[in-house]
């Protein structure tokens, strides 16, 4: 088990959100032997990258993923001002772009998914 | 463990109505008989692909959700490993559940709300209110969500919606196949309001999609100002914040001001409206903002 203080109820979104991840890998795959799950975390996903590391193992116990390796890519979020129409990174989950304006659109960097999986 | 929300044993359902809880509920306090988040000992793994509906759901009108896609791509060939592009949001499920919630209410004309807050913020007691002040104006019925008991749903109902209670054990969140669920229990009428109040959380209901046609986020004043720059993936995803116990105001340590300009930053499309749900203050602007939402009803 891991450090004291981090339990699976402490990521309570990302125990599920790893659930997700588990099921879909399995129903894509029925009966493969998965031995590496590629995954996007964007920045304004919500989901932390380091909970859903720590839920994977616990979640993929019996399963066709047991063992696997996680590989987690973090891209940057986009985001179009409405104000002054540059896009820009926003550093951090608030996205304010650097004119000042809070006037913008998320472009890129919510997405939550499963890019590929190698299997044995 | 249950695949979409996390829990232990799976969410229970108990329609609090006037009329027979259908079997599929699973009658009071019970796990429906083929409850889908049964836990399978040694299986290890919960697969959402065994979640069904009830079976008249599937009859009536929305297959079971299936995620279409394209059948995966094998790219390369490393040693014995292979790579297989899969490209699929890891909520696609729920994803596709929700869209089927949205269809169904759509065809229904019935408007459907996510109420999100924090616990104690006064979802409950706003829905009274709205209950008892829109009674003959909106229909309006009421989805509960909470970890446990029904205290909230009958509080509800004695204020004369009809409500449905999801406890969902430790589960931090609705999704969209138990917001399914809860439809079927509560069949609203076309041209009604079917608000759902989601466990009290800031953080875990912002990333499931149940279906409704609109978010709302309910905060109070006394839970600080902070809250928006601190939850801002909650309340970016708001279309309306209603600002709770404003008749609090003086008593409590609440820059309003400061509060507006952080919610313009985390949420920068969303209407806040400032309200009383034990007073009344500002409330007809809630009503106002429900009204001019609800569908005309089907004939």
């Amino acid at each position: 088990m891991a450090e004291p203080g981090t339990k699976a109820s402490d990521a309570v979104h990302e125990l599920a959100i790893t659930e997700g991840l588990v099921d879909a890998v399995t129903q894509r795959l029925p009966g493969a032997r998965v031995t590496c799950v590629r995954l996007e975390i964007g920045a304004l996903s919500g989901v932390v990258a380091d909970s859903v590391r720590f839920c994977f193992d616990l979640v993929t116990e019996g399963t066709d993923l047991e063992g696997a390796a996680l590989e987690i890519t973090e891209p940057a979020a986009v985001c179009h001002c409405r104000v002054c129409g540059q896009e820009f990174e926003p550093d951090g989950p608030i996205a304010l772009c650097p004119c000042g304006s809070a006037e913008v659109t998320v472009l890129a960097g919510q997405d939550l998914k499963i890019t590929s999986v190698q299997v044995a | 463990m249950c695949g979409s929300c996390g829990c232990g044993s799976g969410a229970v359902i108990t329609l609090l109505a006037d009329r027979p809880v259908p079997a599929w509920l699973g009658g009071h306090a019970q796990p429906m008989p083929d409850h889908p988040h049964r836990h399978v000992p040694g299986h290890g793994h919960h697969s959402h692909g065994t979640v069904r509906a009830p079976d008249e759901f599937l009859d009536q009108d929305e297959p079971h959700a299936h995620h279409d896609h394209d059948h995966p791509r094998v790219l390369q060939s490393a040693d014995s490993d292979r790579t297989i592009e899969i490209q699929q949001k890891v909520l696609a499920k729920n994803d596709d559940l929700a869209e089927q919630n949205r269809g169904w209410l759509r065809e229904r004309a019935i408007l459907a709300i996510n109420l999100m807050s924090s616990p104690g913020s006064g979802k409950t007691t706003l829905l009274e209110r709205t209950s008892r002040e829109l009674a003959g104006r909106m229909a309006i019925s009421v989805i509960e969500g909470d970890q446990e008991t029904a205290l909230d749903a009958r509080r509800i109902q004695a204020a004369g919606s009809r409500v449905v209670q999801i406890n969902t054990g430790v589960g931090c969140h609705l999704d969209a196949e138990m917001v399914a669920r809860g439809l079927r229990g509560l069949d609203p009428p076309s041209g009604s309001i079917v608000v759902i109040e989601n466990v009290g959380n800031l953080v875990c209901p912002a990333l499931f999609d149940l279906g409704e046609e609109a978010k709302v986020v309910l905060a109070s004043v006394t839970e600080g100002a902070d809250k928006p720059l601190k939850y801002p993936h909650m309340f970016r995803q708001a279309d309306l914040v209603l600002l709770n116990k404003t008749d609090l105001l003086p008593y409590v340590d609440f820059n309003i001001k400061q509060y507006m300009a952080d919610l313009r930053m985390a949420a920068p499309d969303a209407l806040l409206l400032q309200i009383s749900a034990t007073t009344g203050d500002g409330i007809e602007g809630w009503y106002d903002w429900l009204r001019r939402r609800v569908p005309a009803p089907h004939d």
